[in-house]
Formats: C-alpha cells, sequence, structure tokens
C-alpha cells in the first residue's frame, strides 16, 4: 500500500470480490483514448518518498530562504510580523478544527460555529458594526466583495477609490470589476496624502472606498468620507486595520457602512503572503446581502443554545447564479487563531501591541529624518507603517542590498527614491538604532546610492 | 462536554491585564492625543474582555471537544472528500525557514519558496496534464471564478465580445453557476439524462455562437464518470467554447486519466480535497488553476518563471504580464497550504496517487455494494469516488427523511454523508468515503446504515429525534434566519 492508504491491494481485491466487483475493471468506463498509458511526466516522481526523504527535502527547501526571525526586517504593505502568542498554535493544530469541514451538521460541529459566532462578535465589536461574515479569503478579495455588495445595494455600477487603497487590493478589485463589468474610479491622494477634499460629487457613485491607516500608514479622517456617500446616496467603506482599531475611532462610529480587511496582523505567520483572512463587516441594513457564510444562535429543540451556519438564502448552494456571491469556502481556522488572538490579548493586551507599534514607528522614523538624508514624504500621522524619500536622489534598490549583505530586509522601494517602512511591537530600540546608523554610514560613507 | 460553553465575552473579568505577552516597550510613547490630534483617537477602550490565558485555552479546548475531525473517524461528505490529512505535512509548513517569509522580500531571499512553488506547478502539470498552474485562487470558488475570467478575458482579446452564454449540467456544483455569473455569463443549463449523465442531444442544441464556454465536473456530482467526455469537450471546442473542468472529483481520476487529454482547457483544483490539506472547519483551503497554452497570456499576475542566467537568482516573479486578468488577491496565494500539497504528492509520486483514486473507487464502490439493498439507488452507471443513495424507500413507507437518516449516523458515532445534493435528485445522500478510510471504517459505516434501514421501519421515531446524544439536539434554523442572532 502506498502513502497513507491503509487497506492494502491484495485486501482491496478482496473486498471487491466479496460483492461481485473486480479491481481490474474499476475504471472500465473510462474510455480508452483517454486513460493515462505512456506520457512524459518530468518533473513529478515515479515512486512516493519517506517521510524521512520529505522531511529532508523541505528542510533544504526552508533553509534556502532568509527570513524575518533572523534577518531585521522593514517590510509590511499590507501584512505585518506581530508577536503571535504560544497557545494559538496549541488550540488551531487540535484535530477537531484543523480537520473539520464547514459546519454543516451543527450537532457536530458547535464548536466550529461557537468560534465563527464569536470571531463574529468580536470583528463587529472592533469595527463599530452590526453585521460580520465568517470571514472571507483575504484583505484584497474582501475588498472587492465589499464594493460588490455596495453595487448590489445601490443598483449603481461605478465606485470611488482612494489611491491610499494597498496597490494588491486595487488590483484585485479592479479584475472583480471588470469580470462584472463594472466600473472602477481611482482618485489621487491630496498633498498631504490623504483622502480629504478629493471626493468626487455626483450621484452615480454606488460607493467611495478609502484605507486606513491608508497604503503610506497614514490614519485618515473618515468624517468626510460618510458625509460625502450620504450626500450622494452612496455608501461609504473602509478597508481598515483591526490593531489600530484600539487606538482610533472604529469605522462605525464614524458612520461607516462597511468595514473590511486583513486579519493577518492578528497573530497570524506572514507564511509568504498566505493563507491571509479577510474580514467583512456592516450596517444591519445590508445583513441579507452580505457574501459568504454567516453564523447566527439559536435553540435546539429542548430550549439549549445553538448556532448554526444561518440567512442561507444568500448563498449559492441555494441560490446558485443568484447568489450574493460564489463563496463557499471561508478561513475558519484563521478566523478562529485570529479569535484566540483577540482573546488572548483583550482590549488591555491589544492597545498595547497598538500602542508599542505606533511608538516605535514614530521613532524610527524621527531617527530617519535626524540623518539629514530623508525627508517626509507626506506631513500627516501614521501608525506602523511611513514612507520617507531620499533627499539627494539615488536608488534604493542599491541601498536595499547593501543592506541585505548586512542582514537587514530593508523597506519596500515604491520608486528609486521612496521608501515605505513598517515596524511592530517586536521591533527593539537596538535594532532600530543600528539600523538608521548603518543606512547614515552606507549612504555618507560607502556611497552605495551611486551618483 | 454535553454542558454549554459560555461565550468568551460572558467570562468573569478576574484579574487586571499586566501584558504578560508582550516584552516592556523600550522606546518613549509618544503623547499620542498631540501627534494624532483627539479627532482619530478613541474615546473608551475597545469593549473586549481581558482574560487568563487559562480561561481563554479552557474556553477553546472544550469548543474543540464539541466538533467532530477525520481523527475521530469517518467523515464520508461527499463531494468534499475528506481524507487523512497526514501530520507530516503540518511540520513542513511550520518550518519557520517557510513561515518566517514575508510576501514582498526580494526575490534573491525567498528562493526555497519559489522553487517549491515552481516545483509545485511542474507536478500539478503533470498530474492534470496541463501547461501551468496560478497558485493565486484561495478556494474552489475562487479558482472557478478565477478560470472563467481568464476564459472570459481570451474571448475578449479574440473580440468575441458576443460569446456571455456559460454552459453549466443541472447537476453542478452551486458554486459553478455562481462563479459564471459573477464574470456576467448568462447561465444556459444542460440537463441530465436518464442515466445520470449530461444529456448530448440536450448540449447539442443548446450550444450556438453565443456559447463562450462549458462548466464540467468528471466524474460528476453524482459520481459518475462522463464517458462522453471527448464528445462533450470537442463540441464546444467546435462552436468556438472553451472547455472548464471543475477539479472537485479530481480524487477519482488521480493517474487514470487527465482534464488536459479529456479536452479540458482551464482547471481548478481543491488541494483541500484531493491533495489531503486540512479543511480546518471551513477554511483555508487553497484552489489552484490549470491553463493549456492559450491562455498563458491571461494567467494572474505574478506567474513563477525559472530563469537560466547565472547573474540572476534562478527563480523569480512575473509581474510584466500586459494581457494578464490582474490579480484576485494580495500576493501569490495560500503559500502554506501549497507546502502541504507540496509534501503531499512527494509522498505518492505518480505510482502512488493511481493507488490513491483506486483505493478512492474501491471504497465508494464496495460501501455501495454493502447497502445496496437497503437504500434506493438512482442510478446504475458505476460509481466512482462516491456515490447517491436516497431515503425515497424510507419516506414513502415510513415517513423518514434524509435529514433523519442523517442525524441518526451521528448516534453510530459517524459523520453525515452530504445530504440534498444534487438538487436533481430527491432525499439524496451522496457518500464518499475516501482513499484513507479504514477497513473498520467502512464496515462500521456499511453496518450502521444498514441497521439504520432496520430502525427506520421498526422505530421510526428513533430517527426522527437524533441525534441523542450531542451537544444540542436538532437547532431550529428557521428561528435563526427569521430572527438572526449574528453577534454578542
Amino acid at each position: 500500500m502506498s502513502g497513507y492508504i491503509p487497506i492494502s491491494r491484495e485486501k482491496r481485491a478482496e473486498l471487491l470480490e466479496s460483492v461481485g466487483l473486480k479491481l481490474e475493471n474499476l475504471f472500465d468506463v473510462i474510455p480508452d483514448e483517454i486513460k493515462i498509458k505512456d506520457v512524459n511526466f518530468s518533473g513529478l516522481n515515479a515512486k512516493g518518498l519517506s517521510e524521512q526523504e520529505i522531511i529532508a527535502q523541505l528542510t533544504n527547501l526552508a533553509e534556502r530562504n532568509q527570513r524575518v526571525d533572523q534577518y531585521d526586517s522593514y517590510l509590511g504593505a499590507g501584512f505585518y510580523d506581530h508577536y503571535s502568542p504560544a497557545v494559538i498554535d496549541h488550540i488551531i493544530n487540535r484535530q477537531e478544527f484543523l480537520t473539520s469541514y464547514t459546519p454543516y451538521q451543527a450537532e457536530m460541529s458547535q464548536g466550529t460555529l461557537q468560534a465563527i459566532f464569536e470571531w463574529q462578535s468580536y470583528i463587529c465589536r472592533l469595527t463599530g458594526l452590526d453585521v460580520s461574515n465568517s470571514s472571507i479569503y483575504d484583505g484584497a478579495s474582501a475588498a472587492a466583495e465589499a464594493l460588490l455588495l455596495v453595487c448590489r445595494q445601490t443598483k449603481k455600477s461605478k465606485v470611488w477609490i482612494s489611491e491610499g487603497l494597498n496597490p494588491e487590493y486595487l488590483a484585485t478589485i479592479k479584475t472583480y470589476f471588470h469580470a462584472a463589468g463594472l466600473e472602477v474610479e481611482v482618485g489621487a491622494l491630496n498633498e498631504y496624502g490623504t483622502a480629504a477634499g478629493t471626493y468626487p460629487a455626483g450621484d452615480d457613485y454606488a460607493g467611495y472606498l478609502i484605507q486606513s491607516p491608508n497604503f503610506f500608514g497614514i490614519v485618515e479622517d473618515m468624517r468626510e468620507l460618510v458625509k460625502k456617500a450620504e450626500q450622494n446616496q452612496a455608501l461609504s467603506v473602509v478597508s481598515c486595520d483591526l490593531i489600530s482599531l484600539a487606538m482610533f475611532k472604529s469605522p462605525g462610529e464614524v458612520g461607516v457602512d462597511i468595514a473590511c480587511g486583513e486579519a493577518q496582523p492578528l497573530g497570524i505567520p506572514l507564511n509568504f503572503g498566505g493563507p491571509a483572512v479577510g474580514f467583512l463587516a456592516a450596517k444591519q441594513k445590508l445583513m441579507r446581502k452580505m457574501p459568504g457564510r454567516i453564523a447566527g444562535q439559536t435553540t435546539d429543540t429542548e430550549g439549549k443554545i445553538a448556532y448554526v451556519l444561518t440567512l442561507q438564502a444568500r448563498e449559492q448552494h441555494i441560490r446558485r447564479e443568484k447568489a450574493t456571491s460564489n463563496i463557499c469556502t471561508n478561513q475558519a481556522l484563521l478566523a478562529t487563531a485570529a479569535t484566540i488572538y483577540l482573546a488572548l490579548n483583550g482590549s488591555a493586551g491589544l492597545k498595547e501591541v497598538a500602542e508599542q507599534s505606533a511608538a516605535k514607528a514614530i521613532y524610527l522614523h524621527g531617527k530617519l529624518i535626524q540623518t539629514g538624508l530623508f525627508e517626509a514624504v507626506y506631513d500627516k500621522p501614521f501608525f506602523r507603517e511611513f514612507a520617507v524619500k531620499l533627499k539627494h536622489g539615488g536608488s534604493l534598490d542599491l541601498l536595499n542590498k547593501k543592506l541585505l549583505e548586512h542582514r537587514i530586509i530593508g523597506g519596500l522601494a515604491l520608486s528609486d527614491e521612496i521608501w515605505l517602512l513598517a515596524v511592530t511591537e517586536k521591533k527593539s530600540k537596538k535594532a532600530m538604532d543600528d539600523f538608521v546608523a548603518l543606512v547614515s554610514n552606507l549612504i555618507r560613507d560607502e556611497n552605495v546610492l551611486g551618483d | 462536554m454535553k454542558h454549554q460553553t459560555n461565550l468568551i465575552f460572558d467570562l468573569p473579568q478576574t484579574g487586571e491585564n499586566k501584558n504578560r505577552i508582550l516584552q516592556k516597550c523600550d522606546v518613549i510613547k509618544p503623547n499620542f492625543p498631540e501627534f494624532y490630534g483627539e479627532d482619530l483617537l478613541r474615546q473608551e477602550d475597545l469593549d473586549i474582555p481581558n482574560l487568563s490565558e487559562i480561561q481563554v485555552l479552557r474556553h477553546y479546548t472544550n469548543l474543540s471537544a464539541k466538533n467532530y475531525g477525520v481523527e475521530n473517524g469517518p467523515y464520508p461528505l461527499g463531494s468534499c472528500t475528506m481524507k487523512y490529512n497526514p501530520k507530516v505535512n503540518e511540520n513542513m509548513a511550520n518550518l519557520p525557514g517557510f513561515k518566517n517569509t514575508h510576501p514582498l522580500q526580494p526575490v534573491e531571499t525567498v528562493q526555497g519558496n519559489l522553487t517549491l512553488l515552481y516545483n509545485l506547478e511542474q507536478q500539478l502539470n503533470a498530474i492534470l496534464g496541463m501547461d501551468h498552474f496560478t497558485f493565486q485562487p484561495s478556494a474552489g470558488a475562487h479558482g472557478e471564478l478565477t478560470g472563467i475570467m481568464m476564459i472570459k478575458a481570451f474571448h475578449e482579446a479574440n473580440g468575441n465580445l458576443e460569446r456571455t452564454v456559460m454552459l453549466i449540467p443541472d447537476s453542478a456544483h452551486g458554486t459553478n453557476p455562481a462563479s459564471a455569473a459573477m464574470a456576467e455569463f448568462e447561465i444556459r443549463e444542460i440537463k441530465s439524462n436518464a442515466s445520470g449523465l449530461v444529456d448530448v442531444e440536450d448540449l447539442k442544441q443548446k450550444i450556438d455562437d453565443k456559447v463562450a464556454g462549458i462548466m464540467l465536473t468528471n466524474p460528476n456530482t453524482l459520481g459518475l464518470f462522463e464517458k462522453d467526455v471527448k464528445e462533450i469537450t470537442g463540441l464546444v471546442h467546435a462552436a468556438g467554447g472553451l472547455c472548464y473542468y471543475d477539479g472537485a472529483n479530481a480524487n477519482a481520476i488521480l493517474m487514470q486519466t487527465r482534464p488536459g487529454d479529456m479536452g479540458f482547457d482551464v482547471v481548478h483544483l481543491n488541494v483541500h480535497k484531493t491533495f489531503g490539506t486540512p479543511h480546518g472547519g471551513g477554511g483555508p483551503g487553497a484552489g489552484p488553476v490549470g491553463i493549456k497554452k492559450i491562455l498563458e497570456p491571461f494567467l494572474p499576475k505574478p506567474v513563477v518563471k525559472k530563469i537560466d542566467n547565472a547573474n540572476q537568482p534562478k527563480y523569480v516573479l512575473d509581474y510584466d504580464r500586459p494581457q494578464s486578468i490582474g490579480k484576485v488577491r494580495a500576493f501569490t496565494g495560500s503559500f502554506s497550504v501549497y507546502i502541504k500539497t507540496y509534501a503531499y504528492i512527494l509522498a505518492y509520486g505518480k505510482q502512488g496517487l493511481a493507488e490513491v483514486s483506486e483505493a478512492a473507487v474501491a471504497n465508494a464502490r464496495y460501501l455501495l455494494e454493502r447497502v445496496r439493498d437497503s437504500y434506493h439507488v438512482p442510478y446504475q452507471e458505476p460509481a466512482m469516488h462516491e456515490f447517491i443513495i436516497t431515503a425515497a424507500w424510507q419516506k414513502e413507507k415510513y415517513g423518514v427523511i434524509t435529514t433523519d437518516i442523517a442525524k441518526r449516523l451521528i448516534d453510530y458515532g459517524y459523520h453525515p454523508p452530504t445530504v440534498y445534493f444534487p438538487l436533481i435528485v430527491q432525499e439524496a445522500m451522496m457518500v464518499e468515503p475516501t482513499d484513507t478510510e479504514t477497513l473498520e471504517g467502512l464496515e462500521g459505516l456499511a453496518d450502521a446504515f444498514n441497521s439504520i434501514a432496520e430502525e427506520a421501519a421498526e422505530n421510526p421515531d428513533l430517527l426522527k429525534n437524533a441525534p441523542h446524544d450531542m451537544p444540542i439536539t436538532r437547532p431550529d434554523e428557521t428561528k435563526a434566519a427569521r430572527n438572526p442572532i449574528l453577534k454578542a
């Protein structure tokens, strides 16, 4: 028997014979012309490998990477390296959470259902909104689904998006909207790097979307967004960061209709970008138009509290082409991980994570400006990420390459001269001091930027 | 574990949260109200509880005990392929060298990741008979949408804007029409014939020059192999359409036949079904999409490329793709799920994968024969990896419906099959034991199905009141939808 198959071929043949079937006839129904015969299987091992061989091969691949726990990294731009408490892995690796599926049979899935219900509750408490779904693939697809929801609700076909949105998200929305025959209009940021004063008027917009903190880390004031949307019979959408909500006003508090985003910062490993876990929350009036699974509380035949998947009349397995979305799978396990992160940290812990991240970003920004080599790109307060610009030109790619030799993964070069840097509570003052000293040294003394 | 687990929000907060988890902040916190201005800042703390570690652990450990997983016992949920999820694959995905890499790192620092994705693409090409794969889609339905978008882009690039119709059999997964509708296609439903296969005559009548393509699952959702598949894909191609293979049931055909050889231009896989990555209570899965060369320009970006130039990194991410449909999510995809996929394929190899499909089909065929006398079997074509039985006899004679049988199976300690799907079969139960079911699991399931059929005759109330020994009895779903309580 191969791999993890528990019944040998001999036993299999015997079982089949006991009910009048033959092993060699199992695939007779497949026409000969499409049966696999002599094919070139380059790239596929002929025989299976042992567990030891698999470990050797994959460990070798893993060791070919340079990693953020061994290098000093300043990358963010949508995925952030926050500390993940040890408890999380212990719980989500329990097979009852790990190996089960979508809770179709409520009686034997109360664990997953209650965990999803609690996720929804946490998301509502953080975003200040009424209804959350059970999660979506990632922050980018959540933004796309949010805007599709906006178009369904308003029956209009054009949305406006501030350029402060993560470009990966914008690209995703454009892909979804092109396929759906809907229109996307992108508005440039103002000179301060925010959306203030940039919202277009007109009653043909289904919705307006901004990100806060935006791609450049700047915390947006959402009040103008809400006002503009109300004036134009449109809906307001904010792609937001859940950790930042421990410090800043929530979208719901300001009156925003929909909040969406990426919950990876809540203790989910970087994993080279995935899997991720998107969230989507909205005002009550949008409940029956939400995409994706939703868990609800009810009672059983004896009156005990029970949890079920609910409002399924929205979904593809019932409504087929008339469904609110094609979504079937959500990201339940990661939503549970994020929920455990929130439970472990509580309001006090989450606030500390947010404040430390902000304090360290502000510290690093100040130090870089002090070198006289950089200037702020925008003069507005940021959260844990910011953009700086080389004062005297040069190539950040060259600087980043040189930093790698010193075991540092520098910020994201948005152009030759603009550098986007992120830090979290994990970053130490010493690491930042050393980093700034090295950067200064490389530019001043070693002239790595070239002329 | 029958007692109720309080909501986490109802647990008593008995201590100050001293923040045991984080180290002390080693920079001076600035005056935040001054830095940000009062208008932006939250005035009150978040309304989420501060709990101790043991409270949180007990809470979720107790919740987990109210779940049933593949390691508890048989999980014959049809179309979901609930096979064993190898433990070593979890260890591999958790290697710090993979786990601690950021998606925007320079390519020269993630050569291990890119090598893995490149190798996995070669493996999948070989297994499915395709030319390229994209790893971006995060789930099966997401893969469907991505594939359909590429079909749309292909027709647009050829100036065939009038191709607005997607052909979909009436037995298809609900995601198929839902995905096609998201890309603005008009759905034209193809009938199934009395044998449960695509009615080729109906297909012929419904093909015209507005057809953009067809979405087909093979074996189909009745667990039957569409043996006319070459004729079907030929007809659609001849009319100028493209053919989409829904890979939900690919476990049945691994290394026996390939969608590429059946004539399909686009394929999605559910690696959480076919390649044993865990389902996680509903995700994360992954839905890589394979395509033939003609669709290569439209692949989402970036694409992993190998370069044979000594001065450059060997593997790179290619973003320079002017005809690409764009992106369907951020970054390159659910990487850690693909580590598990890769490890799974390595563990089997070509020969082993052929045995996977053989075991999957053999187990289903054996189980079907073992329960055939107890239940109505609507289709007589040979079953592949899953089969449909119904509660038609029990309903007519004893007023027992599929739900009752499913719930009674829970009393026997088994997860029920998929119920009431496909929609074209009344009182359907779709049973998929998978390749990793044990002998005792198969026999136990068969015995349970058969004895439940007897109970239906002798004591139908036993079924109607099932399950009897779970944390809850049957929940009131109507109440849940009518008066939604969706948060605490």
